[in-house]
Parts: structure tokens; C-alpha cells; sequence
């Protein structure tokens, strides 16, 4: 790929609700496994070289936990 | 003397809002208070406001709502039965605080009741018919030209108070003609003017604020509580400064009447009556029902021998008159309801029969 | 690094306190985006309803007020008079809108009041713990249909949006849905036509989203989302039932 996706996680802001895992194309979201402060698995980008920066993962996000950049 | 003309009170009480610079009237048909809907429906707009038809009383209040608290001047009416239906909407606004004028032309009650004028919903205006801690201040005037000058006087203290403020008529007062002077027209807030009087009001922040919120509910019970503790000093305050009445024959009077709006009226024929039998009676005739004037009482003479509430309920006002009375003397209740209308004769007769008949001795009847 | 999303300065900087994978934080932020999109954050007034969404204005960065159940539609109504040229609009669930305000909001479209409704439908009361609201399926369990809601005993759950569109004051009326990413950004151009029709005074903008309600459905956000499309869309199809030619 010509450009590299990168998503920043909130991991404070997450609720653990996975609608952004199940909505990834890539299927390349998981849930960690750490707690945050409100007792949830924040979600996390496990294979980060295959993120497209479609930001599918934004769009389902309810919290706003989620940013995508994309690097040329 | 200003120039009087002949109105009938419902559209007086329009016109004067008109001129007091409301600019936002919401309402529904209803008896004895139509021909004030259809005024502001044919006045409004040629002076730049606003009307609409609401498809219930209980849209209407809360359109109204929706103009206060974005910092419009507006009148609501109603009557009884509509009034009823506002309840959940007055006792949001106070717990809001914001602004509003709404009169209630009340007709007989309970439930549909009839279309005459009553005075049976004194406890709603007064107790509050709504939920939780919150007062209206309520205004009863007598008079077509009183009214009017209590409409003007009702948008200062709801904009200084912050509060719904209700202009109790009923239904003579409503639907009768008198000559009326009516107050100059005052300019209306003008939209961007608004920010600038009313801080607190939703005009969009522009981005150059932090937004406006304007909310009710609180889950954190404290902040409920510290929300009402902050505002219950205003109806402390309304309570030193607000109370009006009118005190007529009392000085060596055998027995003073207790009676507001246009019953007053008939009460004082009744005491021309009353002299003609050779029985002193006077009037106490309260302007404010609430903050009700208790210290009205202190002006009863050594004379006195009982207090009798004459209203068109089953006697509501009567607590207020045992409160203001306060044990001095036995305190009765003679009147008609339904929207029936009591007549002088039958005033007279009825206290005459009172004060003879033994029935006040020493104890309310 | 490009960006490709941020968190719309329409949003607050505040936590959100609805249950996990409840979609009011999607919906929330279409508008607060349309609007910063629109240049409107600072004319906009808002009206929550009650139900969960009554705390909307902690997260919604525009002037916003709260309402009695219901009557959102009357209190815009009431707003937009004072302020002609602000974007207006009313945010409500299935119980506010559906069920005790269904006189405001049928009125509000019978005046061809120029305001945007955004009509979250869930098929269920979600703050007072997941009673049956008109919107729910026949079938669908709720703690005041245990048995899940019978035709019966309480009717067939109401199309709004259909409801609306035969009122000719609804000049626009569309039902999306937010339950993938292709349906999002389809519901944020219907938010979009909505602050247009209102920008060109055409008359009453309705929008209805359908949404999910994970905690009283008792199920997983993931699952929320399989049972929406699977149930939800069938009764409740997604489109456009008025659409104004001047808006296209």
C-alpha cells in the first residue's frame, strides 16, 4: 500500500463494546487484556501493517475513543 | 387623563401584552377566553410577533416554554380545565426559572365544569398544581383597567423573579366591556438584544461562549436540593415585598367580608345592603393570592366579630383567612359554585343570618 | 499524517455515559458533525427529550434545553419562533416521541414547522429499564410484555416515519439506520438534507434512526447490531418517504 493506517485508541473512553472490532474489514481489532478505568478491555489494533485507514472502526465507535491517521 | 376606550376584558388583556412587548402567544379554543386567542390571532403579527394555534393547552405551554427560555416575552391563557392541563409545564418552568405571564379566565369546575365564571381554582394557583416545591405568584384583579395595569406589573416580576407569574380573572371579568386606559407600546426585546438582558437564554453560543443549558432533572439528589435552596430566597423575598391588598369600611365594622376579582364587586354592594339594616361590614379585598397578605388582618378592629370568605368555590380561600386570621376571630364561607353567580341580596342575607342566626359564636363554621 | 477521523469538536470533551455499544453516541455525533460541517454549532438549539438521552446536553456542544416527555416538538415549535434563523432541532427516543408526544410531533409536521427531528427508535423504553414502547416488535420480550408484545393485547409496533410522510407539512422523512459503517454514513447525509431543508425554510426535516438498546435487549452491542438488521429492518425499512425536489 502507497500509505500506512494508523488508529489511536482512547483506552480510557472505551467500554469494551466491540462494535468497532466487528465492523474492522481487516479484522485486525482486539480487545486487550488489561482493564481500564471503568473496569472495560479497551480495544486495540493488534496487526497495525494491515490497517487500510478506513475507519470503519471510527464510524461504529459510540465514545469517540477512536482517531485514524494515514501516513504516506 | 389618558384616552379610555371600551374593551372587552379578554381582548384588553391581549392588547396590553401587545403593548407590554410580548411578541409570542400560544393558545387553544377554549371558554370564556376565546375572544383573547382570537385577538392576539389578529394583533400579534401587525406588531411582529408571533401566534400559534397550539394542537392543546398542553402543547401551548410548552411552546411558550420554548420562547421563554429562548428569551422571548410571551402570554399564555387559558381557562381551568386548560389550566389544569399546563400544570406539568409551570411547574417545569418555575424549576427553570424562567419568565412567563399566563392568566387563567376560570370557569366553573370540577372536571369539564361549565362555562361561567368560578373562582374554584384557587388552591391549583395558589398550592401549585403541579409537582414538587415551587410557587406561582398569582394576581387577582377586580377590574378591566386593573387588569390591565396587573399584566404590565406581571411581566416586571416575572422577569425579575424569573418566574411564571398568573393573572387569575374569571369569566365576568373576562367576557365583560369597560372603559379601559391602556399602557403605551413598549418596544420588544429585539432578538440579538437578548443575550444582553437575558444571559442565560438559548440564542446558539456563536461560538463565543460555553453553550447554555437549560435543564430540570438532576440525578444527584444534593444538586436538586441546592438548585431549589438557591432560588427559594426569591419567594422569601416576593413574600416581604409582593403582597397587595385593598381595605375598605373596616374600622368599626361587625364583620369584615374577605373577597377578590370581580366578587369584590358584589361584596361591596352587599356591605351598602348590609349598612341598610344597620349592620357595619367591611371588605378585605386581597390583590396578591399568593404571597397572600396576612398582615391585611392586623387592620381588623376590636369591633369585629367574624371574617366570612366570600368566593365562587366551596370556599378554598377560606384557609388563607384562618392562616391570616390566625384564631382572632370565627371565620365562615358563604358562596356559590358551579359557576353559578352569587348575587348581593343573597351576600347580605347570608351574613346577616350569620351574625344573628348565633352560628359564629366563637367558632368557624 | 493525514487525517482521516477525529472526534468532532461538537462533541464535548466529556465521557458519555450511556450503556456500552449504545448507538445515541453514534447518533449524538452525526449531528454535532453535520453541524460543525455546516457551520451552525454556534446557531443551533437543541431539544432533549427524556428518557436516556435527556443528558445529551452535556455532550452536545450547542445550546440545548430539556424537556417534559413528549412535548419537544411544541417546545421547538416555541424556539424557532423567537429565533427564525437558528438551526433547531429535537432529539428524541421511541417512548418520547411514539408514545406521549405522538400529538407534538404530528402537529409539529401538520404546521410544516421548520425544525429537524431526530427520532432515535429502539423498540424500547431505555432509561425507566425496558418496557414495551409502540416501536417494539410483536413478539419482542420487554418487562411489561414478558411474554414478548402481543398483537392483541397491545397492537402492531408503529411506522412512524410512514405515519409522518402522509402529512404534507413533512416535506422530508427518512429512516436509516446505524447499525454497520455503510449505514452510518448514509444516516449522516440524511442528517445532512435535514439542516438543509431547514436552512431553505421548506418545511418540517424527520429523520429516524434506527438504533439498539444492548442492556434492556439483553444482548451483546455486537448481537445488538444481528438483531437490528435481522428484526428491526424487516418491519422498519430504511428510505425515503418524502423528499422535497428543492433538496435532492
Amino acid at each position: 500500500m502507497a500509505f500506512k493506517g494508523i488508529v489511536e485508541f482512547d483506552e480510557d473512553r472505551c467500554k469494551g463494546c466491540e462494535m468497532c472490532a466487528s465492523a474492522c474489514p481487516k479484522k485486525i481489532i482486539g480487545m486487550s487484556g488489561h482493564v481500564n478505568s471503568m473496569g472495560y478491555h479497551p480495544a486495540g489494533v493488534e496487526k497495525k501493517d494491515e490497517c487500510i485507514a478506513c475507519a470503519s472502526c471510527a464510524l461504529m465507535c459510540p465514545d469517540g475513543a477512536i482517531k485514524v491517521f494515514k501516513e504516506n | 387623563m389618558k384616552e379610555k376606550v371600551l374593551m372587552k376584558g379578554n381582548e384588553a388583556f391581549g392588547e396590553t401584552a401587545i403593548r407590554c412587548g410580548c411578541r409570542f402567544y400560544f393558545g387553544y379554543p377554549i371558554t370564556p377566553q376565546n375572544e383573547l386567542t382570537e385577538y392576539m390571532s389578529a394583533n400579534l403579527k401587525k406588531a411582529g410577533g408571533e401566534f400559534i394555534q397550539a394542537e392543546s393547552e398542553l402543547a401551548a405551554v410548552n411552546m411558550a416554554y420554548g420562547a421563554a427560555c429562548s428569551g422571548g416575552r410571551v402570554l399564555i391563557s387559558s381557562s381551568s380545565p386548560g389550566i389544569a392541563l399546563m400544570q406539568e409545564g409551570l411547574s417545569f418552568m418555575c424549576s427553570v426559572q424562567v419568565p412567563l405571564v399566563v392568566i387563567n379566565v376560570s370557569r366553573g369546575g370540577p372536571g369539564v365544569g361549565s362555562i361561567q365564571p368560578g373562582q374554584a381554582d384557587y388552591y391549583q394557583a395558589t398550592r401549585g398544581g403541579g409537582n414538587g416545591d415551587y410557587h406561582l405568584i398569582v394576581y387577582a384583579p377586580s377590574s378591566i383597567q386593573e387588569a390591565s395595569d396587573t399584566i404590565v406589573k406581571a411581566y416586571d416580576v416575572a422577569e425579575k423573579y424569573r418566574n411564571p407569574v398568573m393573572v387569575l380573572a374569571d369569566g365576568m371579568l373576562g367576557q365583560m366591556m369597560e372603559p379601559v386606559s391602556l399602557p403605551e407600546m413598549k418596544e420588544a426585546l429585539a432578538e440579538e438584544d437578548i443575550p444582553k438582558v437575558k444571559p442565560w437564554a438559548l440564542v446558539g453560543h456563536k461560538d463565543q461562549r460555553p453553550h447554555n443549558v437549560i435543564k430540570s432533572l438532576y440525578l444527584q439528589t444534593e444538586q436538586l436540593e441546592e438548585t431549589i435552596n438557591g432560588y427559594w430566597g426569591k419567594y422569601e423575598t416576593a413574600k416581604k415585598e409582593l403582597p397587595e391588598y385593598e381595605a375598605y369600611n373596616l374600622d368599626g365594622a361587625e364583620v369584615v367580608m374577605v373577597a377578590y376579582g370581580s366578587t369584590s364587586r358584589i361584596v361591596l354592594e352587599a356591605i351598602d345592603l348590609l349598612a341598610e339594616s344597620g349592620i357595619k361590614a367591611g371588605l378585605i379585598r386581597p390583590i396578591t393570592l399568593w404571597p397572600f397578605p396576612y398582615n391585611a388582618f392586623d387592620k381588623i378592629g376590636s369591633s369585629t366579630k367574624a371574617v366570612v370568605s366570600v368566593e365562587l368555590s366551596k370556599g378554598q380561600m377560606l384557609d388563607d383567612i384562618l392562616i391570616g386570621s390566625n384564631g382572632r376571630w370565627p371565620a365562615a364561607v358563604v358562596s356559590r359554585t358551579g359557576g353559578v353567580l352569587i348575587y348581593p341580596q343573597e351576600v347580605a342575607d347570608r351574613v346577616k343570618e350569620l351574625l344573628e342566626g348565633g352560628k359564629l359564636n366563637g367558632k368557624s363554621v | 499524517m493525514e487525517k482521516v477521523f477525529e472526534y468532532t469538536r461538537g462533541m464535548l470533551d466529556v465521557k458519555l455515559t450511556y450503556c456500552p455499544g449504545c448507538t445515541h453516541g453514534i447518533a449524538h455525533r452525526l449531528i454535532m458533525e453535520t453541524l460543525d460541517e455546516r457551520g451552525l454549532l454556534g446557531d443551533a438549539i437543541g431539544v432533549a427529550p427524556i428518557g436516556c438521552s435527556i443528558t445529551s446536553h452535556r455532550y452536545l456542544n450547542v445550546d440545548m434545553c430539556e424537556s417534559a416527555h413528549g412535548r419537544a416538538p411544541a417546545i421547538a415549535s416555541g424556539i424557532k419562533r423567537v429565533h427564525p434563523n437558528a438551526a433547531v432541532f429535537t432529539y428524541q427516543g421511541d417512548g418520547d416521541l411514539a408514545s406521549i408526544g405522538t400529538a407534538e410531533i404530528v402537529h409539529a409536521a401538520h404546521r410544516g414547522e421548520k425544525f429537524c427531528t431526530f427520532f432515535i427508535n429502539n423498540a424500547i423504553y431505555g432509561m425507566t429499564g425496558g418496557q414495551m414502547a409502540p416501536t417494539t416488535l410483536v413478539g419482542q420480550k420487554t418487562t411489561t410484555t414478558r411474554e414478548g408484545r402481543s398483537e392483541a393485547a397491545c397492537g402492531k409496533p408503529l411506522r412512524i416515519s410512514e405515519m409522518l410522510a402522509t402529512i404534507s407539512g413533512a416535506v422530508y422523512v427518512e429512516r436509516v439506520s446505524l447499525d454497520s459503517p455503510a449505514n452510518v454514513r448514509k444516516a449522516k447525509k440524511a442528517v445532512h438534507k435535514a439542516f438543509e431543508v431547514q436552512e431553505k425554510k421548506l418545511g418540517f426535516a424527520f429523520v429516524e434512526m434506527l438504533s439498539t438498546c444492548p442492556t434492556n435487549w439483553g444482548l451483546s452491542p455486537v448481537a445488538s447490531l444481528e438483531w437490528l438488521r435481522s428484526n428491526m429492518m424487516q418491519y422498519y425499512p430504511l428510505g425515503v418517504f418524502r423528499n422535497p425536489e428543492e433538496v435532492m
